[in-house]
């Protein structure tokens, strides 16, 4: 042996022990998630958890970021908003996680802004909602109205003909807003006031048969009818069977829903359904290669071969990817340097195509109306011929007509105003403020 | 529509091809016609079907019913178009559609589904209903001249008259004319007008009111006049259906409060878990389905006895452990029993699913029951009225004409003397409080057909029960169902105008102001029983 070979290994011994040195100093990046286990929102966002868990792992399995493993801290906000602003300050002062992965309903959000913006964290949002908002520290990966309620209402309109419109929503800020913008929408194009008929209902409403009857009385007046369904939750099961029953097809009054996905189809038999509508970014039926090899995953993680997969799970795949891509470009997880990453990373989504990340903070998704089929999926009828960036302020809202959000320098502001030039309050004390 | 022209050659090559042995395959002229439809944009998808039809292929009507249930599917690789026999998970079974030869499974990967959409299905009914006009069974000709209905097109009135010159049945006749008259009215016949005066179909309304803003102002005051009539009678229609939902809700409130009425109303027990033995009640008929794959129905009727064996085990048990020993103890028992609500409901959460259960409604109890045109009455629903009917009449044979029941009311108006003639209080207790929840439990297997049967169920009508109760007059049977009925229909009459959220506020405070005039509900318990 000579010194040259001596000194070659106790090189590589070096540096083997530096670099082992530098894996142990390091610490792994921890992912918080932020999905109710228990309690009525439980049936949604469990599955939520799920898919971020898979992702880490699958993340873990390719050899982490940066070198660095990625840990998920768990926690269960019990479907209580209040508590939800509790356990984000615990993921972020005590378990200070890089960032977090959560909500659902808006109310849930809502209560969530202040914290993430007092202790300067990185929030990823998977569901679509009202808009009307955009936060320095939270990241919009499902459909602002634009992306989703728009566009289906203009499918119904220009591809079916239809002249009189039922709005139809649960009593809470999501439905109420998107009707509000659907309405001025319509009344613009030119529908008179009395071609429109809205209606309330409580959560968990299971007693259709009234509303359904007035629905088909409404839809006899010899204009051809739809349905604009933000019905939320498990009230569209009874809802559903009741327009079964009562045997209103869709091709005489379809309707189009902006909150049933597989999951909920899941719970009913789509016999009687066939042909009604949905409107989303993503549909389990997408023929993609990326889309097939999704659903294998998430088969072989839940060992279920009946799980389904649905829009929100989606956009936590295209979230999840794109933080992964902006802690690659800024090289480290600090927020700052990752927020400022984050504008203009684009990644695959699920459906063939491409989402980016906006300066608004909201991403650009493709545009899919589907039909119910008799096997809980729906079938893709229409789709925009590109990607639709999201739109944070609402064009048919008055007051948010000229607002605008661009978080760039040397902008950077979420609420700013070009009539007036100036930039509001925040995301968070809006919340804040309307909390109180 | 050429489509339908070409029908008439359909159903001739039908009758001559179908009697011949299925044809060598490869120069089958479907598969070109099959590729053809596969690859037509969506403005050439009439043409495609055209062909179809034309071609008078024994196997044709197989095709468009498989594409109208999007059943129709591309082989990516060899461009074969086969029908998809199972579409549910990742492998797909399907078949040759030109010999119906079952080729297996295929990965979902491999196969590209050929579109349709609405307007096209709509189409493709048509097409359907006009096959099934000739059928021999009448009904099925009434059921498919009712499809015609508002899709009659020029093409269609041809072979339309001509299968009226040869109808048989009256009632099918009727619906034809309807259905031509809905399309002439249309194209501005004043005539027509008149075949639609007295039908009470949803179309023939909508027909008219079209015609109503129509430039002619002959045929506008004609429909309107046909219209005024046709509301008249939409009038009684509409009381009757009102009453039918209010009634049906009804059912509900009473199945869910019945058993509530024992336990509370009878016993005296404030207890906050009755929502969850209904719970349980639904999970057993979520339970006996599983057992029973393929018989819902029958799973469904063996629930009766199982769903209220489940909730009044789970119901002595919890008398037994709790219960009994809260005695007289208003305010603990209601706690003590609220802690078990939650229990329970973690308990399903974690040992079944947080997720909601899929309970499926047997064919027998789904669509509705057609009394006219304008009036069809769920089944569903009906058969939950019928048994909340059927359970109150049960209940009341066992408290008036039973040795049980005897002794119940015995241990209710006066404990003591009751122990004294010998009665074992403790075991009446067991027994009513069982009664009490296995009713709860029979609610809760109705309620698996209505309502989404999941973890929350119970929390749903813990409410509502307690209200029907506390109107109706605690201790009062037949307070709980005139409560329940009549809460009901005034909930139903209430929503059209005031809208489900405010409907609901309305009977709740409707309630508490009648509560303050009749602190003891709508039919008080008398006597001395009552006063102590």
């Amino acid at each position: 042996m000579t010194i040259k070979k001596h000194v070659k290994i106790g090189l590589s011994a070096l540096a083997l022990s530096v670099s082992l040195n530098a894996m142990a100093d390091e610490h792994p990046i921890k992912v918080g998630i932020l999905h109710s286990l228990s309690g009525t929102m439980a049936i949604s966002e469990t599955v939520l958890k799920d898919t971020v868990e898979m992702l880490i792992e699958k993340q873990n399995a390719e050899g982490g970021v940066l070198g660095r493993q990625l840990e998920a801290v768990v926690v269960d906000p019990a479907s209580n908003w209040p508590l939800f602003a509790e356990k984000a300050r615990e993921l972020l002062a005590q378990e200070e996680v890089d960032v977090i992965f959560g909500n659902w309903t808006s109310v849930s959000r809502k209560s969530v802004l202040p914290v993430v913006e007092e202790l300067n964290g990185l929030l990823f949002y998977p569901v679509q909602y009202e808009g009307e908002e955009s936060s320095e520290n939270v990241f919009y990966t499902g459909a602002a109205p634009n992306q989703q309620a728009i566009p289906a209402v203009n499918y119904l309109m220009n591809d079916i003909g239809v002249e009189r419109w039922v709005l139809a929503g649960t009593d809470y800020v999501y439905p109420r807003t998107t009707n509000k913008i659907l309405e001025t929408y319509l009344m613009d194009q030119g529908v008179a006031s009395e071609d429109i008929m809205i209606n309330y209902t409580p959560f968990g409403h299971s007693d259709w048969q009234n509303i359904v009857s007035d629905i088909k009385s409404f839809g006899s007046a010899g204009k051809k009818t739809a349905v604009v369904s933000t019905i939320n939750g498990d009230a569209n099961v009874p809802f559903y069977r009741e327009l079964g029953n009562q045997g209103v097809s869709a091709s005489d009054i379809p309707v189009v829903a902006f909150s049933v996905g597989e999951q909920e189809l899941s719970g009913i038999d789509t016999g009687p359904l066939v042909g009604h509508l949905a409107a989303w970014n993503y549909f389990m039926s997408v023929d993609s290669d990326a889309n097939y090899d999704f659903i294998d995953q998430w088969i072989e993680h839940t060992g279920d071969d009946e799980a389904v997969t649905n829009d929100p799970m989606e956009a936590h795949y295209i979230g999840f990817n794109m933080y992964v891509e902006a802690v690659r470009k800024a090289g480290t997880t600090d927020v700052d340097a990752v927020k400022d990453a984050i504008i203009g990373v684009t990644v695959p989504n699920l459906t063939g195509g491409y989402a980016a990340m906006m300066p608004n903070h909201h991403i650009t998704k493709p545009v899919l109306i589907g039909e119910i089929q008799d096997n809980g999926q729906f079938s893709v009828v229409w789709e925009t011929p590109s990607t639709v960036a999201g739109d944070a302020w609402s064009d048919y809202l008055p007051g948010s007509r000229d607002m605008i959000a661009d978080w760039r320098k040397p902008m950077f502001c979420g609420t700013f105003n070009t009539a007036t030039g100036k930039c509001g309050a925040s995301a968070g004390e809006m919340a804040a403020e309307e909390a109180e | 529509m050429g489509i339908i022209r070409s029908l008439t050659l359909l159903l001739i090559a039908l009758v001559s091809v179908s009697s011949l042995p299925a044809s060598a395959q490869d120069d089958d002229p479907g598969r070109e016609l099959l590729v053809n439809l596969a690859e037509a944009p969506n403005s050439g998808v009439e043409e495609a079907l055209n062909a179809i039809v034309s071609s008078g292929h024994p196997r044709a009507r197989g095709w468009l019913e498989a594409y109208g249930n999007n059943r129709l599917s591309r082989v990516k690789d060899t461009g074969q178009v086969v029908v998809v026999l199972n579409n549910r998970g990742r492998d797909w079974e399907i078949a040759n559609p030109l010999t119906g030869e079952n080729m297996g499974e295929m990965s979902r990967r491999e196969l590209d589904r050929i579109a349709i959409n609405n307007a096209i299905r709509g189409q493709l009914e048509g097409i359907l209903a006009m096959l099934d006009l000739n059928a021999p069974d009448p009904d099925v000709r009434e059921a498919s001249a009712q499809d015609m209905m508002g899709k009659v097109d020029a093409s269609l009135i041809e072979p339309l008259e001509a299968r009226l010159e040869l109808e048989e049945s009256a009632q099918v006749r009727n619906r034809i004319e309807e259905a031509l008259a809905i399309y002439r009215v249309g194209e501005g016949d004043i005539e027509a007008v008149d075949v639609l005066a007295g039908s009470l179909h949803p179309r023939a309304r909508a027909a008219l009111n079209q015609a109503v803003r129509s430039d002619d102002p002959v045929l506008a005051k004609k429909a309107g006049q046909a219209l005024g009539t046709i509301e008249q009678k939409l009038k009684l229609n509409r009381a009757a259906e009102t009453l039918y939902f209010g009634l049906s809700l009804g059912s509900v409130l009473v199945l869910a409060a019945i058993g509530l009425a024992i336990t509370f109303g009878v016993m005296g027990v404030i207890n906050m878990a009755h929502g969850e033995l209904i719970m349980l009640g639904a999970y057993t008929t979520w339970g006996m389905q599983q057992l029973l794959p393929g018989q819902p129905g029958l799973a469904l009727i063996l629930s009766i006895p199982a769903g209220f064996m489940v909730a009044a085990t789970a119901g002595i048990i919890i008398e037994r452990s709790v219960i009994q020993f809260l005695k007289g103890r208003p305010l603990e028992t209601l706690l003590a029993t609220f802690g078990i609500s939650l229990i329970l409901q973690q308990l399903v959460r974690t040992v079944i699913s947080p997720q909601n259960r899929t309970v499926v409604t047997p064919e027998w109890m789904s669509g509705s029951l057609v009394i006219n045109d304008a009036l069809s009455l769920t089944l569903n629903r009906m058969y939950v009225l019928g048994f909340a009917l059927v359970v109150f009449a049960a209940l009341m044979l066992i408290m008036r004409k039973t040795r049980l029941g005897l002794e119940v009311r015995a241990v209710t108006q006066n404990r003591n003397m009751a122990r004294s003639m010998g009665i074992r209080a403790t075991r009446v207790d067991i027994m009513t409080f069982a009664l009490g929840s296995g009713v709860a439990g029979l609610a809760g297997v109705a309620l698996s057909q209505l309502t989404n049967v999941g973890p929350n169920l119970g929390q749903n009508y813990i409410i509502d029960s307690f209200m029907v109760v506390v109107f109706g007059g605690v201790g009062n049977l037949w307070g709980t169902l005139i409560a329940g009925l009549s809460l009901g229909t005034i909930n139903q009459l209430l929503e059209p105008w005031a809208g489900a959220v405010l409907a609901k506020i309305i009977v709740l405070v409707f309630i508490i102001l009648f509560i303050q005039k009749r602190p003891k509900g709508l039919f008080p318990q008398k006597g001395r029983a009552a006063e102590g």
